[in-house]
């Protein structure tokens, strides 16, 4: 039923609707919503869950590990600096194969303290082995959480579901959500072969001596490549069941005759489409915007077909690596390696620490590509007058 | 698309109004968005709060910049010069105030109603937060969605007496306001 909802509250029924064993978080903004109203579900007896309250972001990712490990549905939400405090337990987690989700309401990193959007947290722990899926609407984020726990229990990997801090968890939006019933008949019952029983017993979490560790390692990573074509399906799966697709690895949009393509990830995709209604016809001109869903697994031939014949690919980070660049546009300029006539790369990083991102962004960045002097990578939205001479 | 901006202070339900207005335009059949300038909210520091409504599903996700409409939610900041910045050419402002209409219209050189909806909710339910009092009167100026969307909105946060005192008070702030006065810039939006 379509209902106006804030974000946080659609993701927290949109949990409760998968009926988790187990839900370990620790509150931080700007997932904080997240939490409290599934805790309110669990106080009102309309969420039967073990919900443990505990104290660190460190013990909400170990709750979450120890029950999946149990064969427990699992799911725990997190932010920023939470996201680093669980990073050990993130790469255990995958690193054991064990199945739970995790949102992460993306928020920039300390230091300096900001408590804005952007993807600096969940770059942070891109290379845990997660699944990391990014929403670019509310809608989107609720449709991807149910999908994600099917994801989870077909591939023995943890998905992480993206989605933008403040921009898509305290925004009030028409969300449509599924009856409980629908997502029962959709979402199997949780079945995980490997969990944790006194009746044969086993050890989890092994020392793995150099016999193994690399072929541990390959594993995990032809398995991350195989679940390119489970999130392409459950996707495909869920529209034929539910009516309506949340982007499988990517999608493709706007004018085929165009000569650039955008790339980007959550909800600066929404901009970018009212941008392009709003200006393609003018000045600026058309472009393919490629709205990228599926970060890891990174889905290389898709990306590869959906640039093909381009002049120019603008790849949009909402994070930077220091001293290297945008981390997104990076990886797309990977993917182009060796790619015969490769379109030009142009990488910029936008809206860092929350810096809001205006509608005339299409028409700026597509200006931008015109500059012979412009720089392969720049903070796009950085205004050089704030800064002294030499940082600039 | 229509887009509106609610400024007030910490604690004067800024959040809750954009998110009633919102859910006001869903009842009447609208596609809605609603958000807060996100920041770190403290009782009585000057915050914003965004609407958009349209028949289309919206995608821009940027803050308002270019509002038809604002409410003021607190009159003292009436003193910031900016706080009109963005608004559309036509559009107009309606305050939270005692000043008289043609002062705040002539500061400001935009249309503007005062309503003293800090009163009028101290009366009808014993606090002074004057947001629903001013979402009733926005309606009724611009006459856009009916008031049954609101009574609506406002059954889905508030229950029990609370809801009847605040729906008492949303009938008495819309007939305070001259009806459908700001109607032409509504429906040209």
């Amino acid at each position: 039923m379509r209902e106006a909802l804030e974000g946080s509250q659609a993701i927290a029924r949109a949990v409760s609707l998968c009926e988790p064993d187990v839900v370990a978080a620790y509150p931080i903004t700007p997932q904080t919503h997240i939490v409290e109203n599934l805790s309110k579900l669990v106080a009102d007896g309309d969420l039967h869950t073990e919900f443990v309250s505990v104290e660190s972001e460190f013990s909400a990712a170990s709750v979450a590990l120890g029950a999946a490990a149990a064969g427990a549905r699992a799911y725990t939400a997190t932010a920023s600096q939470g996201v680093l405090l669980m990073a050990e337990v993130l790469f255990n987690i995958a690193g054991l194969r064990l199945p739970m989700v995790m949102t992460v309401a993306n928020r920039a990193v300390s230091a300096p303290l900001s408590i804005w959007n952007d993807h600096a947290d969940s770059m942070a722990v891109r290379d845990s082995g997660w699944i990391q899926l990014h929403a670019a609407s509310n809608q989107e984020a609720v449709d991807t959480t149910i999908q994600a726990f099917r994801i989870t229990q077909q591939t023995e990997l943890p998905v992480m579901v993206c989605m933008d801090g403040f921009i898509l968890t305290h925004t009030m939006e028409p969300i449509d959500l599924p009856s409980i019933d629908e997502v029962r008949a959709w979402l199997p019952p949780l079945e995980f072969d490997r969990q944790l029983d006194p009746e044969d017993p086993r050890s989890v979490g092994m020392l793995v001596t150099p016999d193994f560790f690399p072929e541990v390692r390959h594993s995990h990573h032809t398995a991350m490549r195989k679940s390119l074509e489970v999130i392409e399906t459950t996707d495909a799966d869920f529209a034929q069941a539910f009516g309506r697709a949340s982007g499988g690895l990517l999608t493709v949009e706007g004018d085929v005759t165009a000569r650039v393509g955008i790339v980007a990830m959550g909800s600066t995709v929404g901009t970018l489409q009212a941008g392009m209604a709003h200006y393609a016809a003018e000045a600026a001109g058309p472009a393919l915007l490629i709205k990228l869903r599926s970060y890891r697994p990174f889905p290389a031939r898709a990306l590869r077909d959906a640039v093909r014949g381009l002049d120019t690919v603008i790849v949009i980070d909402r994070a930077i690596s220091p001293g290297m660049g945008g981390i997104l546009g990076t990886e797309v300029a990977a993917v182009l390696a060796g790619m015969p006539d490769a379109p030009k790369l142009v990488n910029h990083a936008l809206g860092l620490g929350g810096r809001d991102i205006p509608e005339t962004i299409y028409s700026d960045l597509l200006a931008a590509i015109r500059d012979p002097d412009a720089p392969a990578f720049s903070v796009f939205d950085a205004d050089m007058e704030k800064l002294p001479p030499e940082d600039r | 698309m229509i887009e509106y901006r609610i400024h007030g202070r910490g604690g004067q339900g800024n959040v809750a109004a954009a998110y009633l207005l919102a859910a006001a335009a869903f009842q009447a059949g609208w596609y809605c968005q609603a958000f807060p300038a996100f920041g770190a909210e403290r009782r009585g520091a000057p915050v914003a709060a965004f609407v958009r409504v349209d028949t289309a599903p919206i995608t821009l996700r940027s803050q308002v910049r270019n509002p038809h409409f604002l409410i003021v939610q607190d009159s003292s900041l009436l003193q910031d010069p900016k706080i009109t910045q963005g608004l559309r050419q036509g559009g107009a402002m309606l305050v939270n105030s005692t000043t008289p209409e043609t002062e705040v219209a002539g500061q400001f050189g935009c249309r503007a109603v005062c309503l003293d909806a800090t009163a009028m909710a101290i009366e009808e339910i014993g606090r002074p937060i004057p947001n629903t009092a001013l979402l009733a009167a926005l309606l009724a100026l611009t006459d856009r969605f009916p008031p049954e969307a609101l009574a609506t909105a406002l059954a889905g946060r508030f229950h029990g007496e609370l809801l009847d005192r605040n729906l008492a008070l949303v009938e008495r702030a819309a007939k305070a306001v001259p009806k459908a006065a700001w109607a032409k810039e509504s429906a040209d939006a």
